[in-house]
């Protein structure tokens, strides 16, 4: 199996990553060498076999944890927007989406 | 004291505990040692802030309110997020940012009595194996400058082998402490998955990250860890409910007894000649001490190198969508509308490694593709785990090398990423299984570069892990030899 440069452009835009046309070339070529080792992964049978999500439920029955539905932090809004890189008001600005 | 630098964790406890040296002057002569930032190993150094957490130890050591690490300094990694330092996870596109709070490692530290001497280099978001990836420049090994510290905790690694700090932390996803550790001669341990609370370490893969301590000794290594860990049942989902231990406890426990599963897949023709001589020898040490050692199989230990490089940027593309350029970081100067926002602002942000990354991770959970290989990746992840499992039937530790090699000349994998992954194929399958695992040195190799012996323990067999490297460490002095000037 191996990527095309199409893929490639489609996969850029799913992760909202702008490639430069040499990046993108390096990219194809590096993907696609890494596939290589991939390849042998395909070849196990895996029928019957569980994912692992959490490792230690290999040996034990893993529930993630909900807390209470309580409100539990303070009011920190000028510390939360202190590295944001554009605030007004206490908002976070963002170009227009609604024309 | 000019050697306080040379001191173990536990010394400088000691002298703090008794008064013979206050948290100030420590913190003075570890902040004059790390002057001109020696090998690029910190990333942010700020001594006002250190010192001003100083003066608070000293002033807990007079009232007799100390904890028991009180003043003793420690450095973090880079992907810890700090109030009192910047965090940048090596990363360009967090340049600058300051964390409204600390991680819970960093604040158990702090309340163990820690004192924080600054932030350390590491990979892009702890992705990598040298060091290599960080925004930031490089690491030098201490050893041997044109070599690399290994990675990706390779600032941590560095500044505990030159003497910058006592202990620092590290992060280890796929062998992020064990391998660094070793590549510079010093000790680490990553405990069971779940062990060390994940909250305030910025996300790499979510079902692989763990904090761990990386200190000169063994017995150091068991002091930061029982402070490190612990349930953080609010803020971390997977943190397990598992209660603190005291780690020190069973140190010097004799070895008479414990069976040592050797895997023969760790040792086969990709070791390197120097590195099995010196973990040969390492396991020759511990038979004498009463130890035997059992031959086991870890029949994929291969098939770990595409596992873990399938699920590992699976889970980094998602958890890096949130450096969008809005609420914190890198926002791109010239853009047209809010998509192209995004993706200037990654494209300027993000390095070649951790956008490769995030390009497989987003294929690889695209449409179509998610059964083929995320769920297959999580699947055989399962049959690794079981495989140890397995091998714990007839063992009661795991040995063998951290690495192929000694650590490489920086530069030498430079356009040839495939290169690094494969060179971690013996510390991934612990990973995957999430599993306890550390690095010892256990002597030197070509180019008189450290060597480090591997050692994986069952679930929450931290504190036989610890053992097992402090009878080594009694033994032998490889984790007391340090690079020629410090």
């Amino acid at each position: 199996m191996s990527l095309t440069p199409q893929d490639i452009d489609r996969i850029a835009n799913l992760a909202r990553l702008e490639l430069k046309p040499e990046e993108s070339e390096r990219m194809l070529a590096q993907i696609n060498g890494f596939f290589g080792i991939v390849n042998a992964m395909q070849a196990v049978d895996t029928s019957g076999v569980q994912p692992l999500a959490h490792p230690v439920a290999a040996i034990q029955d893993i529930a993630l944890r909900l807390r209470e539905d309580v409100v539990s932090e303070p009011n920190n809004r000028e510390a939360n927007q202190r590295s944001a890189p554009a605030v007004e008001r206490g908002l976070f600005l963002v170009p227009k989406v609604i024309e | 004291m000019n050697d306080l630098h040379n001191l173990s964790v536990k010394a400088l406890a000691n002298l703090l505990q008794t008064k013979e040296v206050s948290a100030v002057e420590v913190a003075t002569r570890f902040l004059a040692r790390m002057g001109g930032n020696p090998h690029n190993a910190f990333l942010d150094i700020d001594s006002e802030a250190t010192l001003a957490q100083a003066r608070a130890s000293d002033a807990k050591l007079a009232n007799g309110t100390a904890g028991p690490l009180e003043g003793v300094p420690v450095a973090h990694k880079d992907v810890f997020v700090t109030q009192d330092f910047a965090t940048t996870a090596g990363s360009k596109i967090l340049s600058g940012y300051r964390s409204p709070f600390d991680a819970t490692v960093v604040q158990r530290l702090r309340t163990a009595g820690m004192v924080t001497l600054g932030k350390l280099n590491c990979d892009e978001f702890a992705m990598g194996s040298a060091n290599e990836n960080s925004a930031y420049g490089a690491v030098q090994n201490p050893w041997d400058t044109t070599r690399v510290p290994g990675g990706s905790s390779g600032g941590s690694a560095a500044a505990v082998a030159a003497g910058l700090a006592p202990a620092a932390t590290g992060t280890d996803t796929g062998g992020s402490i064990r391998q660094p550790a070793s590549f510079c001669g010093i000790t680490g341990i990553k405990p069971t998955y779940g062990r060390a609370s994940r909250y305030g370490m910025i996300a790499y893969a979510s079902s692989l990250d763990q904090a761990g301590p990386m200190a000169r000794t063994a017995e150091d290594c068991a002091l930061l860890l029982s402070a490190m860990c612990g349930p953080d049942a609010d803020r971390d989902s997977t943190s397990l409910d598992v209660p603190a231990e005291d780690f020190t406890a069973s140190l010097g426990a004799d070895l008479k007894g414990l069976r040592i599963g050797i895997p023969q897949e760790f040792f086969g023709e990709g070791l390197h000649a120097d590195v099995r001589a010196a973990v040969d020898a390492a396991l020759a040490e511990l038979t004498k001490q009463g130890a035997t050692l059992v031959p086991i199989s870890l029949p994929r230990t291969e098939l770990s190198i595409p596992v873990y490089y399938i699920i590992a940027p699976a889970e980094a593309s998602s958890n890096l969508s949130r450096f969008d350029g809005v609420k914190f970081g890198h926002r791109a100067k010239d853009y047209t509308d809010l998509e192209s926002m995004y993706k200037k602002s990654r494209a300027e942000g993000f390095g070649s490694e951790v956008k490769r990354r995030i390009m497989t991770g987003t294929y690889v959970l695209s449409h179509g593709y998610y059964d083929a290989y995320y769920l297959q990746a999580q699947k055989i992840r399962r049959m690794i785990a079981d495989d140890f499992q397995n091998a714990f039937k007839q063992c009661d530790v795991i040995a063998g090398p951290v690495a192929p090699s000694v650590a490489w000349k920086l530069g030498e994998n430079a356009n040839d990423p495939v290169a690094d992954y494969l060179a971690d194929i013996f510390t991934l399958p612990a990973s995957l299984a999430g599993l306890p695992g550390m690095s010892v040195p256990a002597g030197f190799g070509a180019h008189g570069m450290p060597v480090g012996l591997q050692l994986i323990g069952n679930y929450f067999k931290e504190a036989q892990l610890l053992n097992v490297a402090h009878r080594l460490q009694q033994a032998t002095d490889f984790h007391l030899r340090k690079p020629e000037g410090i």
